[in-house]
């Protein structure tokens, strides 16, 4: 039994890494530029929310309201004023840039927040589980953030495929000089893609800061569980990247079920053993 | 030529140090149809690219009805009504037909095209509407090209190397074709380098050579002599 709940807490973990990962894979797609900062973007987003709920003195599911937006401006004015310089042929710029943000972002938080873990606290809820048939129980929280992983990957999903901005993304994406040549301004564009992807960054930094204690420096590992999601299931493909990050939250359970010290690990191995088996991941859709 | 919808004046282009232009002057008149003839080379694609704003030049290079564009962004000269069909087709690999169609009347422009119009004027592309545009044959991928820039409702449309690698049957279709795209009083600059062929749809020819402008007349007015001197240098 307590094997079967490793696994499904693990399911529901894996919405959470999806989150993470969804928006790494949203700019990788549209713009072939790898953001290193992404994690930082959540655990800034964490503690943006974390400032909004004690001033407010409002639920950190609420807050969600203000910082989904705030991000998603972030991500805009942070495209058009400093990353769109880097984009060209070169792939190293861009990369530089953001490993450069990344330690702006971390030290400016440890200045203004202090090295002390922080925790939100939304209310009842965290504690709430439904009983299901075999003496299990699943908690709400966790749950709810599972459904709106997947309700945010099907809606990243119609606004790529379906939407008149997500033609324009893969327009872009496609063909950079031609796109400017039926009217589309990829600064804008692109400006669109990172604003999207922050706001996505935004949810995720305020379910992290609801689920667990979160400090300046935890970025970078963020940023690779959502790496190891993005690759498992398969660049380019956002249902792909929900499927990576189950895989790796029921690795990392399962890992912890076996030894309290392995959980981290073994979301590492099965990561590595996909890469090794499929090395363009688990349902590759761009090369 | 004061009344002309686009002139370039003097224009010299250059990639990094490479010149690929020198003085180039060329003009056209609203509803005017021109050819620019020349071997590959010639600077045919340079100065399209200088055009639509592809390659930055000085502002008062290109002017286009009386304002400089020559610094203009292409998005932005897209705007103002210059629409191309580029060499190569380049269509958007990740979009259907439709959706190629579709992204090419994106800025919202009125006039007569729609996508109705344009399923109309080539049959083939309604019924394969829903595939990956590059998976359709390099006619049908040429059409979805013209199709596209038609859909900006543009007031200049520039064809790049229209006929350069189709098969001859395609190449006339698509000509056959012309006449209803450019009949509406359409402006219009064809480059090609078949000869017979641009002159058979313009009123007036440009031959390049080596960056410059090396002939200009009616299409009536020139000579086999006078264009194969110009186009080949002998």
């Amino acid at each position: 039994m307590d094997w079967i709940n490793a696994i499904i807490q693990g399911i529901l973990l894996g919405g959470l890494y999806a989150l993470f990962a969804a928006g790494l894979s949203l700019i990788f797609g549209v713009m072939r530029l790898v953001n290193i900062a992404h994690g930082d973007f959540i655990v800034l987003a964490a503690f943006l929310a974390l400032s909004t709920t004690t001033l407010l003195g409002i639920n950190p599911l609420m807050a969600l309201v203000i910082i989904v937006p705030v991000m998603a401006g972030i991500g805009y004015v942070l495209q058009r004023s400093v990353l769109n310089q880097t984009l060209g042929d070169d792939i190293l710029p861009p990369l530089l840039v953001t490993f450069g943000l990344s330690i702006i972002i971390q030290n400016a938080l440890l200045e203004i927040y202090s090295a002390d873990p922080q925790k939100m606290n939304a209310g009842p809820i965290e504690t709430a589980s439904i009983a299901v048939p075999g003496g299990l129980n699943i908690g709400v929280l966790p749950l709810l953030m599972f459904v709106v992983a997947v309700a945010v990957i099907a809606g990243l999903q119609w606004i790529f495929y379906r939407s008149a901005l997500g033609r324009a993304f893969r327009a872009v994406s496609d063909k950079q000089d031609i796109a400017q040549l039926i009217g589309l301004n990829k600064a804008h564009v692109f400006g669109l893609a990172m604003a999207l992807s922050l706001a996505v960054v935004g949810i995720a930094g305020v379910f992290l800061g609801i689920r667990t204690s979160f400090d300046p420096s935890i970025g970078p590992g963020r940023l690779i569980f959502g790496f190891e999601a993005v690759i498992i299931g398969g660049l380019g493909n956002l249902w792909g990247t929900l499927i990576g990050g189950i895989i790796l939250g029921v690795s990392q359970n399962i890992g912890a079920q076996i030894n309290p010290g392995w959980q981290l690990l073994a979301g590492h191995i099965a990561f590595l053993i996909v890469l090794a088996v499929k090395p363009r991941g688990l349902f590759p859709r761009i090369d | 030529m004061p009344d002309a919808l686009l002139a370039t004046r003097e224009l010299d282009a250059f990639y990094g140090d490479f010149q690929a232009l020198f003085g180039v002057e060329i003009a056209i008149e609203p509803g005017e149809v021109i050819a620019i003839i020349g071997a590959n080379g010639a600077g045919k694609t340079t100065l399209m690219r200088s055009i639509t704003g592809l390659l930055n030049n000085s502002p008062e290079m290109v002017t286009y009805r009386g304002h400089e564009i020559g610094s203009l962004r292409a998005d932005l000269i897209a705007r103002r009504g210059i629409a191309m069909v580029p060499e190569g087709r380049q269509l958007f690999q990740s979009l259907s037909v439709e959706e190629n169609l579709i992204i090419g009347g994106q800025m919202g422009r009125k006039g007569p095209w729609t996508l109705e119009r344009i399923f109309e004027l080539f049959p083939v592309l309604k019924e394969r509407r829903a595939v990956p545009a590059t998976a359709l044959s390099g006619g049908q991928q040429q059409m979805v090209a013209i199709g596209r820039a038609l859909m900006s409702n543009p007031d200049l449309l520039l064809f790049d190397e229209i006929s350069l690698g189709l098969a001859p049957i395609i190449i006339k279709s698509i000509y056959d074709a012309l006449p209803n795209i450019i009949g509406d009083g359409m402006s219009t600059i064809i480059v090609e380098q078949d000869i017979a062929k641009a002159l058979s749809v313009a009123t007036r020819v440009y031959c390049m050579q080596e960056g410059r402008i090396s002939l200009e007349g009616r299409s009536d007015a020139l000579s086999r002599e006078q264009i194969s001197a110009a186009y080949f240098g002998v």
